[in-house]
C-alpha cells in the first residue's frame, strides 16, 4: 500500500511504498527492484524520497560500546537522541552533531553532517572507524579508510546512493559534564562577525545567528555563539552527566500562510537581537539548549504551514566569502522574503569526495514556499556557483543539475563508484534522478 | 537477585520495546524467539543500553513438543512471563488454504496455550508470578476482514480469563492486553488512524505499569474501550451487513 511521505520541510510530497526491517536477512528478502533508504525524515529535500523507501528506524540496536576508548558500534536506524541517553551518563558525547538530535546515524553518514565544531573536528565521517553497507550488487561490504575505500568515501555524504548503511562503528568525544561554557557576542554588522569568527577560531564550537533583513549600517548584524565543554568545577550541580529528553512545547497545527510575513520576521529578528542587551554574555548551559534549541519545540516545521519551506544552505570558499556574502545577502534583502533564523558558520578544511563542507563561510536560511521563490533561488544558485561555492544536498529539493555538476568537482568520480557498487540502479531517489546521478 | 522476565516471541517490535522498558527498570531478561542472529543484536543492545543481565533461548511457538524441554532448560526460571508472539496472516489466504489457516490459529492460540500451560503449572507450584498475554481487540467480534485471526485471539482471551480465575487463589496474576493498532511491522503498509495507533514504546510502558498494579484486562489507549463498546453493541442483524 502506498502512502504520502515527505521530509522535514513538507516539500516535496511523494507517494511511496514503505518497507522496514530489523535484521539483515529480512532486508534482503524484502528489497525490491528500486528503493532508497529513509531514516527519520529530517533532511530538507528529496534525497530520501522515492516511490519505494526503506525505513531504517527499526534497525536500531547498539551492538557494542567500548566505554574505555569511546568507540560505539550501532545499527544505522538508531537516533542520535537515543545514543545521547546511553553515552552522556558514561562521560561521552557525539563527535559531531547537527542542529537536531532527531536524526539517525545512517542519515548522519549519508549526509556527512557537520556541526558547530566543523573547523576543529571536521564532519561526521572523520570519526567513523568502519561501516557495513548492503550495496546494489546484493553484497554487504565492510568499508573503511583502508578497506573498500572507494565505497567508504562514496557512502560518506553519498545520500544513500551506494546502498543501505547497516552498522556504523565510530569514535566518541570525552566529556566530564553535560554542560557547555557559552559565550555570546553581539556583532553590529557582517564585517564584525567575520572578524570575530577568525579571532575565535580556537574555540571548539562556534556559530552565528544573522539578521538577513537589515540594511545600511547594521547590514549583517549577528550574535556569535561560542562554546566549550564545561569541566566539573564549573558546574554547580550534584549530577553533571544528565541528558535531557523532555520537549517543552509542540506546535499544535500548521500555521496559515500569512502568519509568516516580512513584518513578523522583522519583529522576531529584532526581539532576538535585543534579548542580548550586553555586548558579551557568558554562561554555563546544558548541551541540549546549546546544540538543539529547536528540538525543544516539537514539530516546529508547522509554522511554515502546509505548503512547506525550503532551507537554502550554501558554502563559499574563504577567498570569496566576504564579497559573496555581501552580494547574496543584498539580493535576499531586496527580495524581502527572509527567514526566521539565518545561521552563519566558518568551516574548516575539508576536501572529500562528495561531502558538502569546504574551507569558508556557510549560510543557512529558511524560505517559506511562495510564488516566485524557486526562480529567485535559481538566480542565487548561479551567484553561489560563480563565487566557487556549492549547495548542501541534504537541504536541497530544487537545484538544477547543471549547478550540481559545476559545483561538486569530484561528482564524476562519485558517479563512477556508485555505478560499480550499484550497476543495476537499485538505489534511486528523487534527488539522484533530478541531478542525473542515476540512472 | 533481580527478577527475571521471560519474553516469548522476542523478535517482534512490541517485544523489543518491552525488553528495553523492563531492562531499564532493572529486570533481568530472557529473550525467547526464532533466529539467534536476530536475538543476539537485541541482547547486545540491552546490555549496552541498560547494563542488563540478558539470556536468549531458541523458541518456536509452533513446535509444541519442544515447549516442555525449552522451559526446563531455561538458565533462570522467570518471575514474569509475557507472551507476545502472534501472527496476523492473510484472511484471504486462510479461507483458501487450511495450512495457512491452521498456522494463524496455532500462532495465536494453540502455541500460546501449549507454552502457558507449562508456565502456569510451574507458577502454581511456586505460588507466585505474573503472566501477561498479548491478545487483540480483533478477538472481541469477528469481522470478515480478519476473523480467523480474530477467533484465535478470542480463544486466547478466553483462555487467559480462565487461567486468571484458576491461578488467583495461588497468588499468581494473569493480565490480558488488547493493544489495538500499534505501529509495528505487523501492520506495515496499512494506514491506521493516528488517534487509535500507539507506538510500541507506549505499549511497553503501559504494560509494565499495569502489570505491577495487577490490572486484569487492559487496552493500551483508553479510547479503545469506547471504540470496542460501540463495536460490541451493534446488533448482529446490522453488523452482518457491514463491510468491516
Amino acid at each position: 500500500m502506498k502512502k504520502l511521505i515527505t521530509n522535514w520541510n513538507n516539500y516535496p510530497v511523494v507517494e511511496a511504498r514503505e518497507i522496514s526491517f530489523d535484521y539483515e536477512r529480512e532486508l534482503a528478502q524484502k528489497l525490491n527492484q528500486q528503493s532508497i533508504p529513509h531514516g527519520n525524515g529530517r533532511c530538507y529535500g528529496d534525497a530520501s524520497l522515492a516511490p519505494e523507501v526503506v525505513n531504517t528506524l527499526r534497525y536500531d540496536k547498539v551492538l557494542a560500546f567500548d566505554e574505555l576508548n569511546g568507540i560505539i558500534t550501532c545499527q544505522s536506524g538508531i537516533l542520535l537522541s537515543d545514543l545521547l541517553q546511553i553515552i552522556v551518563p558514561r562521560g561521552w558525547f557525539l563527535p559531531v552533531t547537527p542542529g537536531t538530535k532527531f536524526i539517525t546515524v545512517g542519515g548522519a553518514v549519508a549526509s556527512d553532517v557537520h556541526g558547530k565544531n566543523h573547523h576543529v573536528d571536521g564532519s561526521f565521517s572523520r570519526h567513523i572507524v568502519s561501516m557495513s553497507v548492503l550495496t546494489g550488487t546484493g553484497e554487504t561490504f565492510v568499508c573503511s579508510r583502508t578497506q573498500h575505500e572507494d565505497l567508504f568515501w562514496a557512502t560518506c555524504g553519498g545520500m544513500g546512493l551506494t546502498g543501505i548503511i547497516l552498522d556504523v562503528k565510530f569514535r566518541l568525544k570525552r566529556i566530564s559534564t553535560a554542560y557547555i561554557r557559552q559565550r555570546q557576542i553581539k556583532a553590529r554588522n557582517l564585517d564584525e562577525v567575520m572578524a570575530l569568527f577568525e579571532e575565535n577560531s580556537a574555540s571548539t564550537y562556534s556559530v552565528a545567528w544573522i539578521d538577513c533583513l537589515k540594511s545600511g549600517k547594521s547590514f549583517g548584524r549577528s550574535i556569535l555563539m561560542l562554546g566549550e565543554h564545561a569541566g566539573t568545577d564549573e558546574v554547580n550541580r550534584d549530577k553533571v552527566l544528565v541528558p535531557k529528553e523532555k520537549a517543552l512545547f509542540k506546535v499544535p497545527f500548521n500555521f496559515p500562510g500569512f502568519a509568516l510575513n516580512g513584518f513578523s520576521v522583522k519583529v522576531f529578528n529584532a526581539l532576538y537581537y535585543a534579548k542580548n542587551y550586553k555586548k558579551v554574555i557568558d554562561n554555563i548551559t546544558h548541551y541540549d539548549g546549546f546544540y538543539y534549541p529547536l528540538d525543544s519545540v516539537l514539530e516546529w516545521n508547522k509554522i511554515y504551514g502546509k505548503r512547506g519551506f525550503v532551507q537554502y544552505q550554501f558554502v563559499l570558499p574563504l577567498s570569496s566569502s566576504k564579497q559573496g556574502l555581501v552580494d547574496i545577502l543584498k539580493r535576499i534583502n531586496k527580495h524581502g522574503t527572509g527567514s526566521f533564523l539565518a545561521v552563519l558558520k566558518l568551516f574548516g578544511e575539508q576536501d572529500d569526495l562528495i561531502s558538502f563542507p569546504m574551507r569558508g563561510y556557510t549560510l543557512a536560511l529558511d524560505f517559506p514556499i511562495q510564488p516566485g521563490l524557486f526562480e529567485f533561488l535559481d538566480e542565487l544558485d548561479i551567484v553561489v556557483a560563480d563565487y566557487g561555492g556549492r549547495i548542501y544536498l541534504s537541504k536541497d529539493a530544487r537545484m538544477k543539475k547543471e549547478i550540481f555538476w559545476k559545483t561538486y568537482p569530484r561528482a564524476h568520480e562519485f558517479k563512477d563508484i556508485i555505478k560499480r557498487y550499484d550497476p543495476d540502479n537499485r538505489f534511486v531517489s528523487r534527488l539522484s534522478e533530478r541531478l542525473t546521478l542515476k540512472p | 537477585m533481580e527478577e527475571n522476565v521471560l519474553i516469548l516471541g522476542a523478535t517482534s517490535d512490541m517485544a523489543v520495546a518491552l525488553a528495553r522498558q523492563l531492562a531499564l527498570e532493572g529486570y533481568s531478561i530472557t529473550l525467547a524467539g526464532r533466529g539467534s542472529d536476530r536475538l543476539s543484536a537485541l541482547e547486545g543492545d540491552l546490555r549496552v543500553r541498560h547494563k542488563a543481565t540478558v539470556f536468549s533461548a531458541e523458541f518456536d511457538a509452533l513446535d509444541f513438543d519442544s515447549h516442555a524441554g525449552f522451559y526446563e532448560s531455561l538458565p533462570e526460571k522467570p518471575d514474569i512471563v509475557i507472551c507476545v508472539f502472534g501472527w496476523l496472516g492473510d484472511q484471504q489466504a486462510a479461507q483458501q488454504s487450511w495450512d495457512h489457516c491452521k498456522k494463524i490459529i496455532d500462532s495465536n492460540y494453540t502455541g500460546a496455550v501449549s507454552i502457558l500451560n507449562i508456565v502456569a503449572n510451574d507458577f502454581e507450584r511456586r505460588k507466585k508470578g505474573i503472566i501477561v498475554g498479548i491478545s487483540s481487540v480483533a478477538g472481541e467480534r469477528g469481522r470478515q476482514s480478519n476473523y480467523v485471526y480474530g477467533s484465535a485471539k478470542a480463544g486466547f482471551t478466553a483462555y487467559l480469563s480462565g487461567l486468571r480465575n484458576r491461578l488467583f487463589s495461588h497468588g499468581v496474576h494473569v493480565m490480558t492486553v488488547k493493544p489495538g493498532f500499534v505501529k509495528t511491522k505487523m501492520i506495515e503498509g496499512i494506514e491506521t488512524p493516528k488517534m487509535l495507533t500507539a507506538s510500541p514504546k507506549a505499549v511497553a510502558t503501559r504494560i509494565s505499569r499495569a502489570m505491577k498494579r495487577r490490572k486484569n484486562v487492559i487496552y493500551v489507549l483508553p479510547i479503545w474501550s469506547l471504540v470496542m463498546l460501540v463495536i460490541r453493541s451493534i446488533p448482529e442483524g446490522i453488523f452482518k451487513k457491514l463491510k468491516l
